[in-house]
């Protein structure tokens, strides 16, 4: 009687344990399931605006604490942080140039304050004479893209705003002048972003007059291609330059140009086979 | 009245010193004073001294982020702080959200609802936020980004009072109706990984509550007020201080004590040490 009672006891209260012991594991999993699958699915909006100084969205999101100190310092109230219900990575600075652009401050207030180095300074600066001098021209938040067929230069209206209203004019946003070919005899001043210039500070967006912004800030990523880096403008002595340190795997080798041109055209053999 | 002002001694000092901290804060956004700037992950004292959330950074450096020096050194500052001294006392001196559950407690109790959670159609232990620590540094690594941060109503809470809170309030009320209707001390006392964090790190803290077991009349309205249940258990039974990390340093309990069994006090060390 005694060792029935007994005997059982001890697997029981070890099964119960390891029990308990994969029930906790089991609902961690469901929590944290959900949990990351919520944090994945808010983590990242494509087309949002970040604060100068800022890395690829992805290490930004790595880096930035939440802290607000960029908010604070910003004299414009240009940047805000993502409230609940933004639809935006929570608590993370950005800004939205319509309402407020960002107006390109020299001493750029916003970056050297980021405890963290999400916003850092050595993206915003150039080299004078072996100092760092912020320069808030090298910022890269986003890039304008023109819409065409809003834009009232674009149908012939004279419409400058954008390009007046530009901290880069000139520079990022030029006027082209074209014939207007349905009057045969005014001009189209046409607007035109440069995108290795603009820094996406969303002023021209903020005073566009057209009802919806005609010309609009992205992010660069979104928007821009990159060429391969074998094309080189040959007309372009810096840029020829890089031809000096163009890696291997850039040099297309076929059959042909492993000889010596002058060698494989004297061959006729090869030329007409 | 001043019997009020006295058994309600602490309650008075903790609600004067949350609410200084976020009014000082949403004076350094809205009006640029510098007493103290940021929020609660991270701020500045004096445009000098660098305060930061280490659980956190914690989280950060989980994700695989590198930081500049002034948020480590800012970690460093507030962990020492409640490892040595403060305990989790985070949890009822600044945490806004306790502002929201306090609340929450008090209704319980005013209206008599606050019966023991084993009644209660949603049973949690109070280990919970313990597993939630490691959930959220597990998925911090796995996504790349702070994730307790992303769904902390503490932080949501407290930015958005500084900042703007859009619908935040949301993540405000389920926490208040969770506490008054499903679990008592339903988030601070079990779900939350903030206090967990702060309840591993604050155990061998100075400031703690000390029991003289000869005063003790055994009312237990201690244990009837105090947030974190088991931790008061020895009671009555034998004199010590209350060690326990989970002790928020409310001081709810010993306002509570009229036969004044129960006081703060700072740890003797080498006392403790011999025993
Ligand atoms: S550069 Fe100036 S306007 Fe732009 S975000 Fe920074 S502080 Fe604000
Ligand atoms: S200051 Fe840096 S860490 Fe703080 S919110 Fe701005 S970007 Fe994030
Ligand atoms: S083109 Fe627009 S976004 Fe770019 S620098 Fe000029 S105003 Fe800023
Ligand atoms: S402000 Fe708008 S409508 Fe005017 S030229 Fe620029 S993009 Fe076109
Ligand atoms: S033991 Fe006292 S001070 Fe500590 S949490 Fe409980 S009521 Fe508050």
């Amino acid at each position: 009687m005694h060792e029935r009672d007994e005997k059982p006891k001890p697997v029981s209260s070890r099964r119960k344990f390891l029990f308990q012991m994969v029930r906790s594991l089991g609902m961690a999993g469901i929590t944290g399931t959900a949990w990351g699958a919520y944090v994945e699915e808010n983590k990242a909006d494509p087309l949002i605006l970040r604060p100068p100084g800022a890395p690829p969205e992805e290490d930004f999101l790595k880096q930035c604490i939440k802290c607000g100190k960029c908010v604070e310092a910003c004299p414009y109230d240009t940047l805000r942080l993502a409230a609940p219900g933004d639809q935006k990575p929570l608590g993370t600075p950005y800004f939205v140039p319509r309402e407020t652009p960002c107006r390109m401050c020299t001493d750029i207030p916003c970056v050297p304050v980021c405890p963290t180095g999400a916003l850092d300074l050595d993206r915003v600066s150039k080299n004078r004479g072996n100092m760092e001098i912020p320069d808030i021209a090298r910022a890269r938040m986003g890039v304008a893209v023109l819409d065409e067929s809003s834009c009232l230069a674009y149908w012939g209206i004279q419409c400058d705003a954008c390009y007046r209203a530009c901290p880069l004019m000139d520079k990022a946003l030029t006027i082209d002048y074209l014939r207007n070919a349905r009057t045969g005899e005014h001009a189209l001043l046409i607007p035109k972003v440069h995108c290795e210039q603009c820094t996406g500070c969303g002023v021209c967006e903020h005073v566009c007059i057209t009802q919806k912004a005609s010309v609009r800030i992205f992010p660069r990523d979104r928007v821009m291609g990159k060429a391969d880096p074998r094309y080189i403008k040959g007309w372009d002595k810096r840029d020829e330059r890089r031809l000096l340190n163009i890696p291997d795997r850039f040099t297309i080798r076929t059959e042909r140009s492993r000889r010596k041109a002058q060698d494989y055209l004297n061959d006729e053999g090869i030329l007409y086979e | 009245m001043s019997r009020f002002f006295f058994t309600h001694r602490f309650l008075i000092l903790r609600r004067i010193s949350q609410i200084t901290l976020l009014v000082l804060l949403i004076g350094a956004n809205r009006w640029g004073w510098k007493i103290i700037t940021g929020n609660l992950t991270f701020s500045e004292l004096f445009e000098k001294i660098p305060l930061t959330d280490p659980f956190a950074l914690l989280q950060v450096f989980a994700a695989g982020a590198s930081v500049k020096q002034t948020v480590a050194v800012g970690a460093l500052i507030v962990a020492l702080f409640y490892v040595f001294l403060g305990g989790r006392s985070f949890c009822s001196w600044i945490c806004p959200v306790n502002l929201v559950t306090d609340a929450a407690g008090g209704i319980r109790r005013g209206l008599k609802m606050d019966f023991e959670d084993e009644d209660g159609f949603i049973r949690l232990s109070r280990n919970v936020r313990y597993w939630m620590i490691g959930i959220s540094l597990i998925l911090s690594m796995l996504l790349g980004v702070a994730a307790f941060e992303f769904i902390s109503p503490v932080s949501m809470m407290h930015r958005g009072l500084i900042f703007g809170i859009g619908f935040g309030w949301m993540a405000v009320g389920m926490i208040f109706l969770f506490d008054l209707l499903a679990v008592r001390n339903g988030w601070c006392g079990h779900l939350c990984p903030l206090g967990g964090f702060y309840s591993l790190i604050g155990r061998n803290r100075l400031i703690q509550v000390r029991h003289t077991a000869d005063l003790c009349s055994r009312c237990d309205r201690c244990i009837a007020v105090c947030p974190e249940k088991e931790i008061l258990s020895e009671v009555g039974k034998q004199s010590g201080t209350i060690s326990h990390g989970e002790c928020v340093l409310c001081g709810r309990c010993v306002e509570v004590c009229e036969e004044n069994a129960l006081r703060f006090g700072i740890r003797k060390i080498l006392k403790r040490r011999k025993t």
